[in-house]
């Protein structure tokens, strides 16, 4: 016993290095699962509102740009309003629409800390479960999508954002029917690749790619990018696309929350076959 | 001692507030990450317990981490540099000078000494932590240029922070 004490006392450097090189390994790899609820990041109180203090001071630096997206979203809405189509039926009643019932619900949101430079991103914002903010919702800004949301607490929520590498964003290609997922590989923060497009489709330079709205999370049509290149990876038949992202990461500011209202109806209908199918 | 203990706690608060504010998002081509709050690590006194450089360095590492969402992943890196540390000072620092409360920086222990000991660890705790981050093999190269520019990086700012409270003549 006593000269186990002395060993270990004379090499107590590799011990201890052990011992703490084990706990800090085991915390990253338990980090890493999407399913696991944790208190020790940026969506726990002290961290949030500390970064919520830091925000108030570092936005006044992107005023400017928030402003000019801002502008360019209230355009773009004042034309979808009724007020702005001339009408010219003379009849006035007042209907109960039956057929166009609300989908979406947008929580809007700012931004009080984020990385971009990292290999696997996130946003914290400062909305939590109180203002009916829950796990796994899409998150998008007036340019383009953000991400998902990751963990919430009653104030705050972290956002797993399109630059992670478990973030797969169903997107299809305007114009076509093809739609496929979107990965992003780690190299650059404004490029991400489209995958599983089949290789007979000819495609420009600045096609348009945006959201499919065949998951829950995101409704159709939110942009995602724009392509730069197509190529075919490795002889397969499917195609390797580079998009360059609308968002824009290090300038993000404020973003919206989407609530789909008919997704655990939706998510109950599906689950349904699953289990039907594996009878 | 009093004066000691009082400086560490300062500087440990002062390099992880300028880490999570201001480093954390400065990135030259997203290949170019600056470190600076390792400098806590590296100017722990000579006659530190190992049991206590282990355990500040971990809790550093700890502290970046749960700001950053990436919880182990310093902790990990500083783990390893602490035991480097300990290697590094053992192999190149005479046995009587470690019972002192020295404190090992630019102004005590010279140029070259604080050069080469800061370049060394550094590299190894960014590879490492630039590596755990990937974990792919095939990335190899893309993490070691990563970490050199990045170890050049941090290593300038190391040396800018030393000489801002450089004193000659106290060796």
């Amino acid at each position: 016993m006593n000269n186990l004490w002395r060993f270990i006392s004379k090499y107590n450097a590799l011990f201890l290095f052990i011992i703490f090189f084990v706990t800090s390994i085991i915390l990253f790899i338990r980090n890493n699962d999407f399913q696991r609820v944790s208190t020790l990041n940026t969506s726990n109180q002290v961290v949030g509102v500390f970064y919520s203090k830091v925000n108030n001071v570092i936005k006044y630096i992107h005023l400017d740009t928030v402003n000019k997206e801002l502008v360019a979203e209230n355009m773009l809405l004042r034309n979808q309003l009724k007020a702005s189509h001339f009408n010219d039926s003379v009849v006035v009643n007042t209907v109960t629409d039956t057929i166009n019932r609300v989908q979406y619900q947008y929580i809007a949101a700012e931004v009080i800390n984020k990385s971009v430079n990292s290999r696997n991103n996130y946003i914290t914002i400062n909305r939590g479960s109180k203002h009916g903010i829950q796990k796994g919702m899409g998150v998008i800004c007036p340019t383009g999508v953000v991400g998902i949301v990751w963990n919430v607490s009653p104030d705050f929520a972290t956002i797993q954002s399109v630059l992670h590498q478990d973030t797969k964003i169903t997107s299809s290609i305007e114009g076509t029917p093809y739609f496929g997922p979107l990965i992003w590989d780690g190299e650059n923060s404004q490029i991400a690749t489209l995958t599983d497009i089949p290789n007979q489709i000819n495609l420009k330079k600045g096609t348009k790619i945006s959201t499919s709205g065949l998951s829950v999370t995101f409704p159709k049509g939110i942009a995602v990018g724009t392509v730069l290149k197509a190529g075919v990876k490795g002889g397969g038949s499917f195609l390797n696309i580079s998009v360059k992202l609308a968002t824009n990461f290090y300038a993000l500011q404020y973003v919206y929350v989407v609530k789909n209202i008919f997704a655990t109806e939706q998510q109950d209908l599906e689950n349904l076959n699953k289990t039907q199918g594996n009878e | 001692m009093n004066k000691i203990i009082f400086y560490n706690i300062f500087r440990f608060i002062v390099l992880v507030f300028i880490q999570v504010v201001l480093l954390k998002n400065i990135s030259l081509y997203n290949l170019n990450m600056p470190l600076l709050y390792i400098l806590f690590i590296f100017l722990l006194p000579f006659n530190t317990p190992n049991w206590l450089l282990f355990f500040l360095s971990f809790t550093i590492g700890l502290t970046v981490d749960i700001f950053s969402d990436t919880l182990g992943l310093n902790a990990a890196a500083c783990t390893i540099m602490a035991f480097l540390r300990v290697f590094y000072i053992s192999i190149t620092v005479q046995s009587e000078r470690l019972e002192t409360e020295v404190t090992p920086n630019l102004s005590t222990m010279g140029f070259r000494w604080f050069f080469f000991y800061t370049l060394l660890i550094t590299f190894l705790h960014h590879f490492f932590l630039f590596f755990l981050e990937v974990f792919d093999f095939t990335a190899i190269i893309n993490i070691l240029i990563r970490a050199t520019l990045s170890t050049l990086f941090t290593v300038f700012l190391i040396f800018t922070a030393e000489f801002l409270v450089y004193r000659k003549k106290v060796r």
